[in-house]
């Protein structure tokens, strides 16, 4: 059908090497970028943009972070939560210490001060596997959270505990505090998103990548063969905890504007980003935007059209939302256990393989 | 069992007829395979790597959908009733049992323990039971001095006898066996198919085996069949396949004169395509 590589011929190895080899596939990913950077900030009012796409995109970052760690190394980790903390608090140390930095350097410098951070956790991780490694993480969960709560200098001994953003411009425009405007919030975090994606995309098929995934499928032999765990893994946490950080410090400075730790990280941060990645697909960039699309914006969409379409009162739409989110999720995973991006890529199959079945 | 006793008992215990099984909604692994096994026989299935020996024995099992495989043509009767709906577990029931490839024993169990749990589904008490443990005890002479070992710490050919034996625990009909030989030293290859024959014989246990070594399992079979490529090419007794030049050229490696290329035979595969 119209997905199909016939004709397609690679003179070069290069070509064949290329990001998305196939011609479709790069026009699809220039089609969503043009949509994203040019049409969707016109198209869309400042609701769409600032409730709905703006926690969209960060989550996706945060779910592309996870996998990396859990999808794509396999160690499950139940620390997300603490580690956007570290990325929104080291954010906030930095905007309000050095501001004359500019934003975007301090959002990658605080990724990695989470990256560290995340290495140390993840030291564990060499000796314990699995379930006990999603309770080691969880202890880093708590534990940060209990820092961010109880240390003054973490939240410059504000009265309340919370933090705010102060104002931050890139080139005279400003970016976060009140004043923001939704498009120049969206446009930032939507280019970070695609910039990290992109490289997610291109780190996870590479040697490190590899190396990743031979841990996952079955470490003993990716050691005998030369993998090095420590390397492997440590690296996984590293790269994960720097987008993890990422995404943490643009939920506080762009998204929130202000935010208290033990409610806007704590282990339900975790356990969402969690099912994005379940939803989505473990292993797979295309995965963690469609979990996160499955978990912030459907829910928004439900109760949007419930209480907007169907005059329905906003308490009981809350509670139908919730039910009608959890029968899909099931759904979901009984239909595709593998996750929305394995669904994909088997109609991508199907497509190819049209008109005949197999 | 003879020839001779085959042709007498003619009734077919397990008939697979035609099936076609897709891996993943697009790979084909099965073309259409069909096959029969009468009632106290041991029938051994034959082929290279990847020819579907273990697709068939996991299509006849009902193993196929863990690992999002599927029948989508053809039927499979055991006793004259279709079993394709049947799950894994209400097969054992039906006394079709297969002891996987790769031997999976609990390994955190001991052998007793590993052998007990087959007779999960009995339910006609104790007693019987102990007394099939003391049967396969006897047949495994081996298993009974390590009977409290935990199953991890056995050796590849002990943990290959309890999972014969576990299976045997379940009093089962038919015993799919999937490369008994897999990984054993060739004397202790010889002693399973030696208990595997025995079973046959004095148990009335019928077999389906799926075996790379065709010279030991054309040896103690009565019926073979020959999988290529998902599908089958060639079946008929062992005594007739051990005589054919192609099975004795391909795969028992015995060559009159001349080696032959595989590649200069494909006319008779072609041929035989539109033969099944």
């Amino acid at each position: 059908m119209i997905y199909r590589e016939t004709g397609q011929f690679k003179a070069h190895y290069q070509d064949d090497q290329a990001l998305f080899p196939i011609d479709q596939d790069r026009y699809v990913i220039f089609g969503v970028l043009f949509v994203t950077f040019a049409l969707v900030p016109y198209l869309l009012n400042e609701y769409w943009l600032n409730a709905i796409l703006l926690p969209f995109l960060i989550y996706s970052l945060a779910a592309l972070g996870l996998n990396i760690l859990t999808g794509y190394c396999g160690q499950l980790s139940l620390g997300t939560g603490g580690f956007m903390a570290v990325g929104a608090f080291s954010v906030y140390k930095l905007m309000v210490a050095f501001p004359e930095l500019g934003f975007i350097p301090l959002v990658l410098l605080s990724g990695l001060i989470t990256a560290a951070v995340g290495t140390l956790f993840g030291l564990p991780s060499l000796r314990i596997k699995g379930f006990y490694l999603a309770v080691a993480t969880l202890a880093a969960q708590f534990f940060l959270i209990w820092l961010f709560n109880k240390v003054g200098w973490f939240f410059n001994y504000s009265a309340s505990g919370m933090i705010n953003a102060p104002p931050m411009t890139i080139f005279g425009v400003i970016v976060t505090g009140p004043e923001a405007n939704g498009v120049a919030k969206y446009y930032l975090v939507a280019g970070i998103v695609a910039v990290f994606a992109l490289a997610a995309k291109n780190i996870a098929r590479g040697r490190i990548g590899r190396n990743w995934m031979a841990i996952r499928d079955m470490d003993i032999a990716a050691e005998l063969i030369g993998v090095r765990p420590l390397v492997a893994k440590l690296s996984a946490f590293a790269v994960s905890s720097f987008y993890v950080g990422m995404a943490g410090a643009l939920y506080f400075a762009v998204w929130l504007g202000s935010a208290e730790p033990t409610e806007a990280f704590d282990i339900n941060q975790s356990f969402l980003v969690l099912f994005m990645i379940i939803i989505g697909g473990l292993g797979s960039v295309l995965g963690s935007f469609l979990g996160a699309a499955f978990l912030v914006i459907m829910p928004i969409l439900l109760k949007n059209i419930m209480v907007d379409g169907f005059g329905t009162d906003s308490a009981l739409a809350a509670h139908i939302e919730i039910i009608v989110v959890g029968v899909l999720i099931i759904g979901f995973l009984i239909v595709e256990p593998h996750g929305l991006a394995r669904l994909w890529r088997i109609a991508k199959e199907k497509m190819r393989l049209w008109p005949f079945p197999y | 069992m003879s020839e001779a006793a085959i042709a007498t008992s003619s009734k077919i215990l397990l008939s697979v007829n035609n099936i076609e099984v897709i891996y993943d909604h697009v790979i084909l692994v099965l073309k259409g395979v069909s096959l029969e096994v009468p009632e106290q026989g041991i029938v051994a299935l034959l082929g290279a790597n990847g020819a579907g020996k273990t697709t068939t024995l996991k299509s006849i099992s009902n193993l196929l959908r863990a690992e999002r495989g599927d029948i989508t043509k053809g039927s499979i009767e055991f006793e004259g009733e279709r079993i394709d709906k049947l799950t894994s577990a209400q097969l054992v029931q039906q006394g079709v049992i297969q002891v996987m490839e790769g031997r999976h024993c609990f390994e955190h169990l001991t052998v007793e323990e590993n052998l007990l749990t087959g007779a999960y589904t009995r339910r006609d008490g104790n007693a019987a039971i102990n007394r099939d443990l003391e049967l396969v005890y006897s047949y495994f002479p081996r298993l009974k001095k390590r009977n409290r070992a935990q199953a991890g710490y056995t050796s590849g050919g002990e943990q290959q006898m309890v999972a014969i034996g576990r299976a045997l625990m379940s009093r089962p009909k038919m015993i799919l066996l999937d490369e008994p030989s897999m990984g054993l030293a060739p004397q202790l290859v010889e002693e399973i198919f030696e208990i595997v024959e025995r079973l046959n014989r004095d148990e009335g246990v019928t077999f389906l085996l799926a075996e790379q070594n065709t010279n030991i399992a054309l040896r103690y079979a009565d019926h073979g069949y020959i999988l290529e490529n998902g599908r089958v090419v060639l079946d008929g007794s062992a005594a007739e396949l051990r005589e054919n030049t192609d099975v004795k050229e391909f795969y028992l490696g015995i060559s009159e004169g001349e080696r032959v290329n595989f590649r200069d035979v494909k006319h008779y595969r072609r041929r035989k395509r539109w033969l099944t």
